[in-house]
This record gives structure tokens, sequence and C-alpha cells, in this order.
């Protein structure tokens, strides 16, 4: 009923773990898997370790949790050893994310990353939390995703989903643009940038002061770009952005989804998060009398 | 909500010459061996256990070994730091037991708290503290005031009490209970229930111990970690991928003894794999 069929990858469900939470490690990427993930995404990945701002990092609430963990990684050398280790264990699907400072820095981690045997490479541009190191994100830049994805095609044959931010006006025609320069997929959305003030601290609770929102506030937000793409493109979506419940999940895809990740419903609901959406799904569908989602994508746009 | 309350320091002791407590007049409720993240605000937030918690205020000792806890020591009363949680599992607090507490360095906090919750349990307490030197040994007066318990001191230098390890007196205490291994339910006394916190490699030898003369054992499991409340997923221990903030930082004997870098290595904040 959710078998999914992305870039002729099977997923046994839509559900990835999206990129940043959990998935540091080989372990508990497997430990995502066997709570009932359809696949998952490894934390993203740099050219050298990184250990990330200071904390507080995390903070959350009933509507939103707010990050700001600066791409705390232990860079691609290390990293290839988990993605291989995960494979080991798993048959699940492996989407394996990298950030770079430059465009040419993302064609030398493409091609490391390119040798463990991921299945989906995505290309992280829009983090909007290290701002002050790496300026600008390159997700707000026509020209900058266009010289991202050329670098990284020419030096790789797995297909490529790049991951674009909430925060640029125009995401839609950015992922035409992606699109043309020969991009496979688009992963939407990132965080949108967001801050908290401590009252009595009379501060910033982040240590990086700002970060970026997600959870049931980003949710709308995230439909709304997911739609919008889904008009302007013709590769598939991975929808990302405070997906929580089975209607959630249901709706990214009526707005023209293939995947849909899965990332802070991890704090509203427990790692069993992803069984539980599941089953919900295919209640839903039941009801329905929806058989597959196929039937139901992006039938949202046809009112 | 994981969100900082912010409270204002209500006193400040001296526990030894290296560690201080910094007291909370604040209900928080929590259960032995659980912690708090603590903000000082503009500096960092780390993970502290907690030592002592009346149900009106709570105390949080701390050894000053990093440029936060340093700071920590420059603050006065009244001075504002920030709280989330308590987080984690708990030691369990069991009636008609036998407890043997394995404590190292500050690995006493949390089992002093776990053996006054012990009052009107009608578990007695075997209370082995260890530490390097006579002025690194922490709350051993505090223990001794507690009539269902007995404190068994060790030093490494023999300053103060045995000297050698503190899993020597353990060993000793289960040998002269258990003549000749395994008893465990077959034996018609107390059961008894081994709790630690502490040093890595200590708690590693009071596993195989506990593991040994097959009784069971609580280990307070330390991981270095981001959020504290299961997201950022740096605790996460291999092979099980299970994170220390909320499947821990207690677990059994069982879970301990399927954890295959217990004792071997740990990640650090990149998420790189540090040798003990």
């Amino acid at each position: 009923m959710l078998h999914t069929s992305f870039l002729s990858i099977p997923f046994h469900n839509p559900l990835v773990l999206a990129s940043g939470i959990l998935g540091v490690s080989a372990a508990s990427m497997n430990h995502v898997v066997d709570n009932g993930a359809g696949g998952v995404t490894v934390k993203s990945l740099s050219k050298e370790p990184r250990t990330g701002h200071a904390n507080p990092t995390m903070i959350a609430s009933d509507t939103h949790m707010l990050n700001a963990v600066g791409l705390s990684n232990p860079g691609i050398d290390h990293g290839l050893g988990e993605l291989r280790m995960f494979k080991q264990r798993s048959t699940a699907p492996l989407i394996g994310s990298i950030f770079a400072s430059t465009p040419e820095e993302f064609a030398d981690v493409a091609k490391k990353i390119s040798t463990a045997p991921i299945d989906i490479l995505e290309l992280d541009i829009s983090c909007p939390n290290v701002s002050t190191e790496f300026g600008e994100p390159f997700a707000y830049s026509p020209h900058a995703i266009l010289t991202i994805i050329k670098k990284v095609k020419a030096v790789t044959d797995k297909p490529i989903s790049i991951k674009l931010s909430p925060n640029a006006w125009n995401i839609a025609a950015l992922a035409r643009v992606a699109e043309q320069a020969g991009a496979d997929a688009i992963t939407a959305v990132n965080t949108v940038s967001g801050m908290q003030i401590n009252v009595q601290a009379r501060m910033p609770v982040l240590h990086n002061k700002y970060g970026g929102v997600s959870g049931p506030a980003l949710f709308p937000i995230a439909l709304k770009c997911v739609y919008d793409i889904y008009a302007a493109v013709n590769i598939p979506i991975i929808a990302t952005g405070g997906v929580t419940t089975g209607e959630d999940a249901l709706a990214m895809i009526m707005a023209g989804a293939t995947l849909v990740g899965v990332g802070s419903a991890v704090y509203y609901r427990g790692t069993g998060v992803f069984q539980k959406i599941v089953v919900e799904m295919q209640q839903i569908m039941q009801d329905e009398g929806i058989a597959s989602l196929d039937e139901i994508r992006g039938v949202a746009h046809a009112s | 909500m994981d969100n900082p309350i912010i409270l204002k320091i209500s006193a400040i002791t001296q526990e030894n010459p290296h560690v201080k407590t910094f007291w909370f007049d604040y209900e928080l409720p929590s259960k032995p061996g659980q912690f708090v993240m603590l903000w000082l605000p503009g500096v960092d937030q780390k993970p502290i256990s907690i030592a002592y918690d009346t149900g009106e205020c709570f105390g949080l000792s701390i050894f000053a070994v990093g440029p936060m806890t340093q700071q920590l020591f420059a603050l006065k009363r009244g001075d504002k730091l920030g709280i989330t949680g308590p987080y984690g599992n708990p030691f369990s607090v069991r009636e008609n037991t036998r407890y043997i507490m394995v404590a190292g360095g500050y690995g006493a906090g949390p089992l002093g708290l776990l053996t006054e919750r012990l009052a009107g349990k009608q578990s007695p307490v075997d209370f082995c503290v260890g530490a390097r030197s006579r002025d690194l040994l922490l709350f051993e007066e505090r223990i001794e005031k507690i009539p269902y318990a007995t404190v068994h001191v060790s030093t490494n230098d023999g300053s103060k009490g045995h000297k050698g390890y503190v899993t020597e007196i353990l060993e000793k205490l289960l040998s002269d209970k258990y003549p000749s291994p395994p008893f465990g339910d077959t034996d018609t006394t107390q059961k008894i229930l081994v709790c630690t916190c502490g040093p890595e490699m200590m708690e590693k030898a009071v596993l195989n111990l506990c593991t040994k003369y097959n009784v069971d054992c609580q280990i307070s499991v330390e991981r270095y970690m981001k959020c504290g409340f299961n997201i950022c997923g740096q605790c996460c221990v291999d092979p099980l991928g299970i994170p220390m903030c909320s499947v821990g930082p207690v677990i059994d004997r069982e879970t301990a003894n399927k954890i295959t870098e217990f004792g071997l290595y740990h990640r650090d904040k990149a998420g790189r794999k540090v040798e003990y």
C-alpha cells in the first residue's frame, strides 16, 4: 500500500529520516529503520570534522523546535565507515547528505561519499545556522545552485537531490534552476530562520543567537513550498518540514511529494513515530478508498 | 517544553577542596540518577547529574574541570542559571533489597541521592566510594549519617581507607556474601542490587564482577550529548543505536553487556570515536 519507487529505488514506505535528527552513527540509523523508517538520511558530512556550536543548540516547545547545532559531524573520512556499517546491517535506502563552503569543495566531498554504498546524494546548501562562517546560504542564489550541481554531477554517478530553503521567497523558481542544472530530485525544505530570547536572562537562548525552526510550526510553510515546487518541476520531491502525523504525510503527497522526511516528529512522538505514521497513513487510505500513493500524488493541484 | 527556565542560585556549599554544590529553591521533582541540562547564559550548557533533591530544593555538585565549570565557580548566591529537565532513566528504588553502591569521583552524587531515597524501604546499603586520594572523596560524611548505610572508602594512594580500587571492595562484598558463585535467585537472603556511577573503566569492572557473580546491576553511562531529549543522536551507543539521554543514563546489566563500545570508546562533539 505504501510501497514507493523513488528514482527507481524501492522504498518499503515513503518515510525517510530527515538529516540532522539522530543519524550521527550507523547504529542510530539502523535503530531508526528498526522503528519503521523506509529510508534514512545521514547527518550532513563535510570535508573536515566539525564540533559545531556551543550549547544550547536545541530547544523545543509544543509548537516547534529551534536548533543551531552548527553542522557538527565527524568528517567525510570517518563518515564513510559509518555509511558502510549501516548497509552491512540494513537493505533500506541510504541518503548521503553533504555540505561544503565552496562549489569545488562540494565536488571533493561528493566524490568521496560516492565511494560509499549510498543510494542518493543530498546536497545541503540551505543550513540557516552557519552564515557567520559560510556567508549567505547557497540556496538563495540561482548561480550557486547551478554551479554546485554541475560540479557535483561531473564527479558522481549517484542521483542528486538538492535541499532548498524556505527562507528563499522564490523557492519554486530555484527548484527549476536545479532541475535545469541536472538535479535528479528536490529535498524541500530545510528549517526556516528563527530565534528565541529568554526574558529573565535577557539574551538569545541558542548560543548561535538564531537557528532553524522545525516541527509542527514549519509544516504549513513546507507544504506550500512543496506544492509550488511540484507545479514548477518534473523531478520528484522529498518533502520535509514538520511532518508529525499520517495526515501530514498524506497532505505532502497530495501536494506532490514522493518521499516524506520525518525529523522533529521524533521529539513529539518518540523514535517509534515512523511506525505510528505508517499505521495512520494506512488507516486514512483505507477509510478514503486510496489504493496507492501514486493515485493521490499531486492530486491537490486538480482543484 | 524543553526550554531553559531561569533560576537563582539560593546557596553554594563546599563539599571538598574541589567540589561545590549549587542549590536552587525549586521543585523539579527528580528521581535518583537523572540529570538536568545546566545553562550558563552566554557560555555553554551541559548535562549535570542531580546530587540532592529534597522535593523543595535541589543541588548540583560540580567539579571545576572545564571552561564552563570554572566559570560556574566564580558565581555567587543570587546569580542566574538556566535549567531544563530533569531527564533520563533513573536508578530503581526497591524495597527489601540489599544495595551495594559503587561510586567513583562525582558518581557519588546520584548514588548519594539514591541512598537517601531508600529511607523506610527496608533496604540496607553498602556504599563503596573511591577516589584517587583523600581530598577527592565525595559525600563520605553525608552517607555516614544515614543509619541503614555502611560506608566503605578506598583511595588509590591509600591516604584513606582501603588502598587500591573501589571495585576490590565490591568483589570482597560479593565473594563474602556468596562464597561460590553462581547464586542469583536461589539465594534465600535479600536480593542484591549493585548500582554504580563513576569513571567508565571502573563501571566496566563493576559490570564484569556483577556478571561473574550473577547479581543484578544498574550502571549510569555517560555519553556526550547536545540536547538531552532524544533528538541530536550524539549519545547513541554501538551497536544498539539507543540514546543514553533517555534510554539511559541508567541501564541494566543485560543492556550494558550488549553495548560493545562500553569500556572501549565513546564519541566526541564531532561524532568521532575516542578510545578510553
